[in-house]
């Protein structure tokens, strides 16, 4: 049977996680002897119907036009998929704040476990996730009639965005609930990379002591870089670095190429999120931190030293 | 208004768990349980609730094994008035412990229900939206502001890339997020009285819900191994094993 993604996007683009799920959606496929469908739920979201078309991999894309999607709230979102779902053998999120947010209710309202952070599909009814903060890889099978997942993004390639040629569909929407409206959102701009998609992160620690030495030290590395910037739960909890900077079990969860650890001691719940990094540098003060035990370079040295040093090497 | 608050009993946050040999799970014998930290920020936020004189009552809830009862106690000793544990050894899912609380929703009828927003063991993140989709409530999933008024709750959130903003008519779902507050200790006056407080037991089956196991758990392993890594002794070194070494920059 065939699989649904769920399209992650703001109205205007699409998010490149959506990517990263039709590839574990087509691998999927393969067990089910089904195609990829995506469907998009938004308001004048026709730039991201067009992109997802394109996506190669995906033979359709289901398109739901409505005020009450815009903000995509779980809500509206749950019932939509569910007007569809029963048609599907496996539903897919992203495993991103949205998704997560929606995937359950889903899955609640079908009457099915749901299975979160999907890092392998092994078969159709088989799948790996981590458990106790990325300690742990469990292998689950699921015995009900649709699967709804979540899909970690870092552990599936992203799908190649064009080269695509799928039919589009509209559908009805929903009517939305009453019961919950959109209030506003502060969503900060900037021009780095997406942290979850980057290439390369630098990411600072406590050790940085202010937001102001953490702006100075650690922009000047990002820009070299080209780099997007994280943070670990001390530096947010400090103020030095905004909340969706975080990485770790409970933040993002990252897998870049690089990743540099500044000031960052390495606690259980920070490697959760970055252990699947491709190279680990870590520079840090304390020769006994754990972040050692996982870096591939490691730089015993004072950071307000070090960090300078190497912007002016790269 | 009543509040109702899960509270789940897991491994303590600090500790590392170990894989079993056969592969058949972590092992938690003899390791230090304690209050899933997120559940303890959903509990001091149902008690800074109370203290603005929102909520009239706090019922703690927690699902599983008998050993329960001392999350629930701590619950109490932070400020929940009383405490149901619906006792079960089974291995409870999200899907599960989501039904066990929607029927305790439909007999006590709270205001308000505040979830962690995961649980550190299985890293779900499911239970809450669940309970919502299951009771047919509004919810507010990863809330960083909670403010009542007039029947109403606004809810900030934090999303990707920021905060949003939500109001929701209650009875309402509301999941903690990390930034909610800073959870209180209990004091020992209050872990004392704390003892005193009703602690009522029900089974799955008093409360008409099949707890059977939806995902069965073929294996637990250990994660891969990172190779081991190498000191450098400056930042010329670094950079050039990352040019030459890595080749990531």
């Amino acid at each position: 049977m065939t699989v649904l993604v769920i399209a992650e996007h703001d109205n205007v683009s699409l998010k490149s996680a959506t990517l990263n799920v039709v590839m574990a959606a087509t691998q999927t496929s393969k067990f089910t002897d089904g195609l990829v469908h995506v469907l998009i739920m938004g308001h004048k979201a026709e730039s991201v119907v067009l992109a997802a078309a394109q996506i190669t991999g995906v033979a359709k894309v289901i398109y739901v036009d409505g005020t009450q999607f815009a903000h995509g709230l779980a809500e509206n979102v749950a019932a939509q998929v569910l007007t569809i779902a029963g048609q599907y053998s496996h539903v897919m999120f992203p495993s991103t704040a949205s998704g997560k947010n929606v995937a359950p209710r889903l899955a609640a309202k079908l009457d099915v476990a749901q299975i979160s952070d999907v890092t392998k599909i092994e078969s159709s009814d088989t799948f790996e996730r981590p458990i106790y903060a990325g300690n742990a890889i469990a292998t689950v099978q699921s015995t009900d009639a649709i699967k709804v997942l979540t899909v970690r993004t870092t552990g599936f390639d992203a799908a190649i965005a064009t080269g695509g040629a799928a039919t589009v569909d509209s559908v009805a929407a929903v009517a939305g609930s009453r019961n919950t409206t959109f209030v506003g959102s502060e969503i900060a701009r900037n021009d780095r990379p997406e942290l979850t998609a980057a290439k390369v992160i630098v990411s600072g620690g406590r050790a940085l002591g202010s937001n102001e030495k953490f702006m100075e030290i650690m922009t000047p590395l990002a820009d070299k870089l080209a780099a997007a910037m994280g943070a670990s739960r001390a530096a947010v909890d400090a103020g030095y670095a905004p909340n969706d900077w975080q990485v770790g079990q409970t933040g993002k969860i990252v897998a870049p190429q690089l990743y540099i650890a500044v000031g960052i001691s390495g606690a259980i719940q920070h490697l959760a999120g970055m252990k699947d990094s491709k190279v680990i540098v870590a520079i840090n003060m304390d020769a006994d931190a754990p972040i050692f035990s996982v870096a591939d370079y490691g730089l015993v040295a004072d950071l307000f030293v070090a960090v300078p040093e190497l912007v002016s090497a790269l | 208004m009543k509040i109702i608050v899960p509270v789940k009993r897991v491994v303590d946050y600090n500790v590392k768990v170990r894989v079993r040999s056969d592969n058949s799970g972590v092992d938690i014998a003899n390791v230090k349980m304690s209050m899933n930290p997120f559940d303890e920020i959903a509990i001091e936020e149902a008690v800074r609730l109370k203290e603005k004189g929102v909520a009239t009552e706090i019922i703690a809830v927690s699902c599983g094994v008998t050993l329960c009862q001392e999350t629930l106690r701590t619950a109490m000793a932070i400020g929940a008035d009383r405490a149901i544990l619906v006792e079960s050894n089974e291995d409870l899912q999200p899907l599960a412990v989501a039904k066990l609380l929607k029927a305790l929703v439909d007999k006590e009828q709270p205001g308000l229900i505040i979830l962690g927003k995961q649980a550190i063991d299985d890293d779900c993140n499911q239970t809450g939206q669940m309970l919502a989709a299951l009771a047919d409530l509004p919810q507010v999933a990863f809330a960083s502001k909670v403010e009542i008024t007039d029947g109403k709750a606004s809810v900030t959130r934090e999303v990707d890339g920021g905060l949003e903003t939500l109001l929701v008519t209650l009875p309402a779902v509301i999941t903690a997020d990390l930034r909610l507050n800073e959870p209180r200790y209990a004091t020992l006056p209050n872990i004392m009285k704390a003892k005193k407080k009703p602690l009522e037991i029900v089974k799955p089956e008093d409360l008409g819900v099949d707890v059977s196991p939806r995902l069965k758990t073929i294996k637990v392993s250990e994660p891969p191994k990172r190779s081991a890594g190498i000191m450098v002794p400056d930042v010329a070194t670094l950079v050039a094993k990352l040019k030459n070494e890595a080749k990531v920059i």
